[in-house]
């Protein structure tokens, strides 16, 4: 079957559905582009600062507010597999499916949540986009942004996307020069190590559970 | 975590060094090429967590309790007293330009700014740089060398010490300053309001990290080189990490590798890590 032809058409057709939506919408539903990695980091980003802004909830803490606005707008453009995959390594590779699957959705539990207690903290800060530079075909990018506060310097924030069918999706996050995956490899590591990848999955479930109970680790 | 008694009550700067294997050390501690001290660096970790939760992180607290205008007004203040060194470390690193700007910035802030208490210079489109002679000596090709846990002062690299301890306090305004008790108060209240920064960084790691110790050393470690890339480091890539071919299944186990060996720290410390990264001059910047 010929990817590019059903791209194109789908490209063509959201042209035309895209307004259509929006305008059926309301201004409440923005639309976030997913023809270019670039664009889609941008729009993605604009919402979730500007929703924050706006919604005195979420400025109070108030984090289930929060992870709603992660699991609706944020998530399905995050391919966590992906960033699970590639943290675990090696390991990977002897894991069955289930524990696969059980790593990918521990992790993103652990990262949803660390996460969106992060973005509690952010007030008014406005993104910058950095010069963006990518061969046409290419399927890994980076983008690069600066997120601005009102006051004081901006914070480095990069995005690694891969091109999948369903479109761009982010796989790897880089905040102040740290990359996440890159940041959880050793750890992983080593929990595997010590108990094998069902050692890394418990270890990572029963972190979830001490933060979902209020405990601090 | 293991209760640390010794190192955890008061000054126990002493005990530190008579203390061993008090923190609570992983089989494989040391075999990390990055981190071949580990087992001292865990110790050191330990001692400053202790020391943090006693006396740093409370009066960080105490301090973000100032009225903002205040607090920003030092901060900017202190950033002040890092500008020589910013400036010349630019110059070092063949960034003239940059250079320039800073020693700009120092002399509209020092002036206008009212010794740096108002950052009047970023107002006037003179961006802030903050490099230090750890970055410099990796621009010219250094590496990190050994990572390096420092008593109180925390998470370093030998480079990075060399130049924390033998070039900047130089160039540091703050050691010029002629009256002891000034100096050393200016010097006190740098480090609570460079704490006081972390603390919201402080509460997201203990959250999200497994392990801390090696959650921050690889956070340092990668920081540092972004930083002697000015944020744009060339990419490692783990071999591991090529094509999705781990993805579809793992029919094909890796060819003389034992999987279940002793954990190799992920990527930066195989041999994708080189020692020495010398910065193409060519990057754009």
């Amino acid at each position: 079957m010929n990817a590019d032809t059903m791209q194109n058409l789908m490209k063509n057709l959201r042209l035309v559905v895209a307004p259509l939506v929006v305008m059926l919408a309301g201004p409440t539903l923005a639309q976030v582009s997913t023809s270019t990695p670039d664009a889609l980091v941008r729009d993605l980003t604009t919402e979730v600062l500007d929703t924050i802004r706006s919604d005195k909830a979420i400025a109070g803490g108030d984090t289930s507010r929060v992870q709603k606005l992660v699991d609706e707008k944020i998530l399905p453009y995050v391919d966590f597999q992906k960033m699970t995959r590639l943290a675990v390594g090696r390991g990977w590779r002897g894991a069955t499916p289930e524990q696969r699957a059980a790593l990918t959705r521990e992790f993103r539990t652990l990262l949803v949540r660390t996460y969106s207690g992060a973005l509690t903290q952010v007030k008014d800060h406005q993104v910058q986009m950095r010069p963006f530079r990518a061969q046409p075909g290419e399927t890994d990018v980076l983008v690069r942004t600066n997120v601005v506060p009102s006051r004081g310097e901006p914070i480095q924030l990069d995005y690694r996307l891969e091109k999948e069918d369903a479109g761009w999706k982010i796989y790897d996050v880089n905040v102040l020069g740290v990359w996440l995956v890159e940041n959880y490899k050793t750890q992983f590591a080593s929990e595997i190590s010590a108990g094998g990848v069902d050692g890394l999955i418990k270890s990572l479930s029963e972190r979830n559970r001490q933060l979902a109970e209020g405990k601090k680790a | 975590m293991t209760w640390c008694p010794t190192l955890r009550s008061s000054a126990a700067l002493a005990a530190l060094l008579l203390v061993n294997g008090c923190a609570t050390l992983p089989p494989n501690a040391g075999q990390d090429p990055r981190d071949p001290w580990e087992k001292y660096n865990r110790n050191v970790f330990e001692f400053n967590d202790g020391f943090d939760a006693a006396v740093t992180k409370p009066l960080a607290e105490l301090y973000v309790k100032l009225p903002e205008p205040i607090r920003n007004c030092l901060s900017n203040a202190f950033s002040n007293l890092r500008g020589p060194s910013t400036a010349i470390n630019n110059f070092f690193q063949s960034k003239p330009i940059e250079a320039l700007s800073d020693v700009g910035r120092f002399a509209v802030n020092t002036t206008v700014g009212v010794v740096g208490c108002f950052d009047v210079a970023t107002r006037w489109g003179l961006e802030a740089h903050r490099e230090d002679f750890g970055q410099t000596f990796g621009v010219w090709g250094f590496g990190p060398g050994p990572y390096l846990v420092m008593p109180i002062f925390g998470p370093s690299s030998v480079r990075d010490a060399i130049g924390i301890f033998g070039v900047e306090p130089f160039l540091d305004l703050n050691f010029y300053i002629d009256y002891p008790g000034i100096e050393y108060t200016v010097f006190g209240l740098r480090v609570v309001n460079e704490r006081a920064e972390l603390l919201p960084a402080d509460r997201l790691i203990r959250e999200a990290a497994l392990d801390r110790y090696s959650f921050i050393r690889d956070g340092y470690l990668q920081r540092r080189r972004s930083l002697v890339y000015d944020g744009n480091p060339p990419r490692e890539r783990d071999p591991e990490d090529e094509g999705d071919a781990a993805d579809t299944d793992a029919a094909t186990p890796p060819s003389g590798r034992d999987a279940t060996a002793k954990p190799q720290s992920g990527a930066g410390a195989g041999p994708t890590a080189p020692a020495i990264e010398p910065r193409p001059e060519s990057a754009g910047k």
